[in-house]
Parts: structure tokens; sequence; C-alpha cells
């Protein structure tokens, strides 16, 4: 059971940051998609000069099979992009879910409030789901929206496109929750390094394993559980990969209850 | 029973001490002082009994119960006050109070608003914006708002000015008035002896002396400062003298005794200046405590 009451507290704190994010979701796919039109009558042209760039800088943008005449390889690039922001976004949460109230000793006055700690943190997971999911409801709409605009004609691979976005909640889930847990284990005093630390670190490593073409590097990197240029290959997910994020996740949440169920409150120093 | 009640009760961060198998047993209805300086493990002691922090070993209860085990529970009956007080900076003062309040069953509105009033604190402010003394009075109405058996306050007159410091003792007073116990940690000797039924002392994490005010205060010592035209040498050789040192113009020294001896004493001389003072609670570790350690 989550309070009510901390869950309503902390999603009104988390709206505006959540709608940036949103805006900010919605403007990098319609400004790349709208490259598509104009760029898409010179794939052929796209195509011969891309292939003259080394495939392992191809393959570290996730380009190395991106056709320039067809959205689908438009819209991977683009989605790699968005995993990029959401990964930030979710760690961020993650990693201040605790320790914002610690660093601004806030936390003294919630935890002596009459209510359990597991039932704190909940309400704050929730919270901050909640406003992940607003970011992810712009992902889904700004995609759907920009892909219809800017398809001129051609259409668009839309199984593909479901799967891609359906497997946004997994990937805002991993870093909220490998965030959490990391907060509880090392001391966060400020989230902002600790976010992007966390996001592009894992990105580099997925990013990684494309160069050198070897998957054991990226098994941890969600990235690479969530490759957009395979799942439109493909038209699947990579379920053994996928599980890897859902443990992860598991592993995580389950181990930040425990943490936070014994953690001593820093007092003011 | 008795409303607190720690066994051994003993707190290390790491390797360092903070508090060390304290016993001691806070009764209903008492006005409770925890005095010691800086460092000696009073907040320690208070985050303990809140559950902010767990013990090392031993065991507390409050109101009969675990303070761990049945932490929430004990909580809606505990107002907390904190030494240093930080809210939501963004929030404003009105909207803190009623987050506050949403967390205990019932309608504290009209408490709310006239606590405020007692203390002089205008709702509609930023916590951002607010002075040190105006974050106290914000952290005494959210303390106090939900009518708690047991306060914890701690340091609470830090940062009051003394017009409001009478202001907050008279509303502990009539909250003890009213049933409540009171846990009130300072390490002003002055303010507990006001205002407490007992005490306990603490010092370096351990309770050196759980007493009576009146006992402590009967063995108090004053610090006595004497400017006299003539003092014969050997005029102070009394019983309860000591520490005797000559000072520009008169003696300095301290004294623990029947006061109305001294004082007429002191009188005989041809005086040109007296102060009796209390001693700092530093003075009476140095004087009293180590001695009788």
């Amino acid at each position: 059971m989550m309070s009510a009451t901390i869950y309503r507290f902390e999603l009104r704190g988390r709206l505006r940051s959540a709608l940036i994010w949103s805006g900010a979701v919605i403007a990098v796919i319609f400004t790349y998609l709208a490259f598509y039109p104009p760029l898409a009558d010179e794939a052929a042209l796209m195509n011969r000069a891309m292939a003259n760039f080394p495939p392992q800088f191809l393959q570290a943008f996730g380009m190395q099979h991106m056709d320039w005449g067809s959205i689908m390889g438009f819209y991977s690039f683009v989605f790699l992009f968005v995993q990029v922001l959401l990964a930030v976004q979710a760690a961020g949460y993650g990693f201040g879910l605790v320790s914002v109230d610690e660093t601004t000793f806030t936390a003294d006055f919630l935890l002596t409030r009459p209510v359990a700690r597991p039932r704190i943190l909940s309400g704050k997971l929730l919270a901050a789901l909640t406003a992940l999911t607003i970011t992810n409801a712009a992902a889904w709409a700004g995609s759907l929206a920009a892909l219809n605009l800017f398809q001129a004609g051609r259409g668009y691979d839309a199984h593909a496109v479901l799967l891609l976005l359906g497997s946004i909640v997994i990937f805002q889930l991993f870093f909220l929750s490998a965030g959490l847990f990391l907060s509880l284990v090392v001391r966060v005093r400020s989230v902002p390094p600790y976010a992007t630390g966390l996001a592009l670190g894992l990105y580099a490593l997925g990013a990684l394993s494309g160069i050198l073409g070897d998957v054991k590097l990226g098994w941890i990197s969600p990235f690479a559980h969530f490759e957009p240029n395979r799942i439109i290959e493909t038209g699947a997910y990579d379920l053994p990969l996928a599980m890897i994020s859902i443990t992860v996740i598991v592993l995580a949440l389950a181990g930040s209850f425990w943490r936070y169920q014994r953690r001593d409150i820093p007092a003011v120093a | 029973m008795p409303v607190i009640e720690t066994r051994q009760l003993t707190k290390y961060y790491g390797k360092a001490r903070g508090v060390i198998d304290v016993d001691m047993q806070v009764e209903e209805g008492e006005i409770f002082g925890f005095i010691g300086p800086n460092g000696a493990g009073k907040s320690t002691t208070i985050r303990l009994l809140l559950n902010l922090i767990f013990p090392t070993r031993g065991s507390a209860r409050i109101f009969g119960k675990d303070v761990v085990r049945d932490g929430p529970e004990i909580r809606r009956h505990i107002g907390y006050l904190p030494s240093e007080v930080f809210y939501y900076e963004r929030m404003k003062v009105i909207d803190l109070l009623k987050y506050a309040a949403s967390f205990y069953p019932g309608d504290h509105s009209q408490r709310l608003h006239e606590l405020a009033d007692i203390m002089g604190l205008d709702l509609n402010r930023r916590i951002e914006d607010l002075s040190y003394g105006n974050r106290k009075k914000v952290g005494i109405v959210q303390g106090l708002l939900h009518r708690p058996r047991l306060l914890l306050l701690d340091e609470p007159t830090l940062g009051l000015d003394p017009l409001m410091q009478r202001t907050f003792f008279q509303l502990i007073r009539e909250e003890n008035a009213r049933g409540a116990t009171i846990f009130f940690s300072s390490h002003i000797l002055g303010e507990v002896q006001r205002l407490c039924n007992r005490v306990a002392i603490i010092k370096e994490g351990r309770l050196i002396e759980v007493s009576d005010i009146r006992t402590l205060q009967q063995n108090n010592y004053k610090r006595i400062y004497v400017a006299a035209r003539a003092i014969p040498d050997g005029y102070f050789d009394l019983p309860g003298v000591t520490n005797l040192e000559p000072v520009d113009g008169g003696v300095r020294f301290f004294f623990k005794g029947d006061i109305d001896a001294i004082v007429a004493r002191i009188s005989a001389l041809d005086l040109s200046d007296v102060t009796i003072e209390e001693p700092t609670l530093e003075e009476i570790f140095m004087h009293y405590y180590e001695q009788a350690a």
C-alpha cells in the first residue's frame, strides 16, 4: 500500500519536469523527422554517401542498416535519441527519489510522519512512474503524429513502431529503479552528474558492443536490449535480452525497499 | 507505564560514537529536560526515538511500543520540532502546514490557524523567504497542530527571540496542562530549569545524571564575582567556596551551598559590584561531574 498523500505531493512536484521532458521529446521527434521528406527524394545519393563512412562509425550511431529511402531508417535514429533523453530523465528521478529529500533535509519532515517507510517509497515511486508515463505518452503521440505527417506518401512499419514505443515503459523502469538502488548504495549529493553518467555510460556500452560486434559488452545496457535498428529489422523483441532488463528492474526495486527499510537518515551536519 | 523507556540504547555511526547504553524513563505528563553540550548525543537520542536511525543495540519503547516495529503508529501521537528546520523551500507556509496536517486523521485547520496567530506567523509567505526565526515558528506549528500526546523538542528555542521564547514556553506549558508529555533537549541549563520537572544530563554519549530539577539546583554551583573596597584575606574561606581567584578590583569564585549565608557574607562588605550567575553547563561538568566521576 502506498501513501496517497505522498503520491499526490510528489507528483505535483514532478509535473513541471515531466512536461518539459515531454516537450523536449516531441521537439526532437519532429525536428529530425521533418528532414525525411526532402532527403527521401535524394535517398540513393544519401545511401552512397553513407557507404563511405567507416562501418564502426555508423554502428555507433545505430545507422549501419539505415535506408535513407525509408522513414523507418530515420525513425530508428530518432528513437535512439529519444531513448537517451528518456534514460536521463528516468535516471534523474531514480537518483533523486530519496536523495533530494536527504540533501535538502526534508527527509526528517517526511519520515517523522506516521507512515511506514515502504509506503513512503512506493508513493514516491508511483508518482515518479506517473510523471515518466506522461513523457512516455508524449513520445507515443509525437511519434505517431510526426510519422503520419512526414511519411510523404511512402507509409511506415506500424508494427515495428508499436514495438519500439511499447518498450519505453520497461526502458524507463530500468533507469528509475537502477538509479534509486544506486542512490541507496552510494551517497548522492547532486543528481544530474549521476543521472547523465548512468544514462550516457550505458548508451556508450550499448554503442561499443555494436561497434565491436560483441554483444557481451552490451548485455547490461538497455540500449542494447531495446536497440531500435534490430527491433525494426526483426519485427520482434529479443526476449532473452529484454528479460535482463526486467530482471534488473525487479532486483533493483527489491533491493531498494530492503535498503530503505534499514536506512539511517543522515542528520543536518 | 512510562511514555518513553529506553534500555541500553546504543548507536554507533560506523566507529563514531552516537550514544552508549542510554537507560531512561519519562513518565506521562512530565516535562523532561535533556541537557548536554553540542555533540553529546541529544539529537541522536531523539532521532532514535523517531526511528529516523536504527539502534546499534538496545531498544526504545514509546507508549509501551517498540519504536522500530511500531514506528508509524507511535508517530501518529508525536510532535517533533527539529533543531534545524528545513522544509520544501518553494512551498507556501500554509500549503506545507496543510500537507503536514493531512497525515493525521481529523480536521486540524482550526488549530493550525490558532497556533499561527499565537506565534505571529504569516501563512502566505514562501518558506524560502522566511528568516531562521520564522522557519522555527513553522516548525512549532507543524509539531503541535495535531495535538500530539508526546512532544519531542530538539533545541526548540534556538533562533527564537526572547519574546517568542516566552510565547513558546507558554504554549508548551498549555500543551503539558492538556496532558501532553514533553521531552525537551537543550544545551542551556537555565531554560531547562525554568520549564522542566526532571532532567537527564548526557555527556559524550552517556547519561551521567537523571535527577529532579530541585535536587540539581541544590547541587548547583553559582558563579560569583565580588568587587569591594577591601576584601580581607581569607574572607571567603567558607565551606562550599571553590576556585577562588583574585581579579581586578575583587575576587571570583564558585559557590555551592546555602545561598543566604553567602549573600549575608557578601553584603557585609563595602561593595562596588557583585554578580551571581548560573555557571554554564560546561562549568557544571568541570566542577561537579568530573568530581563525581
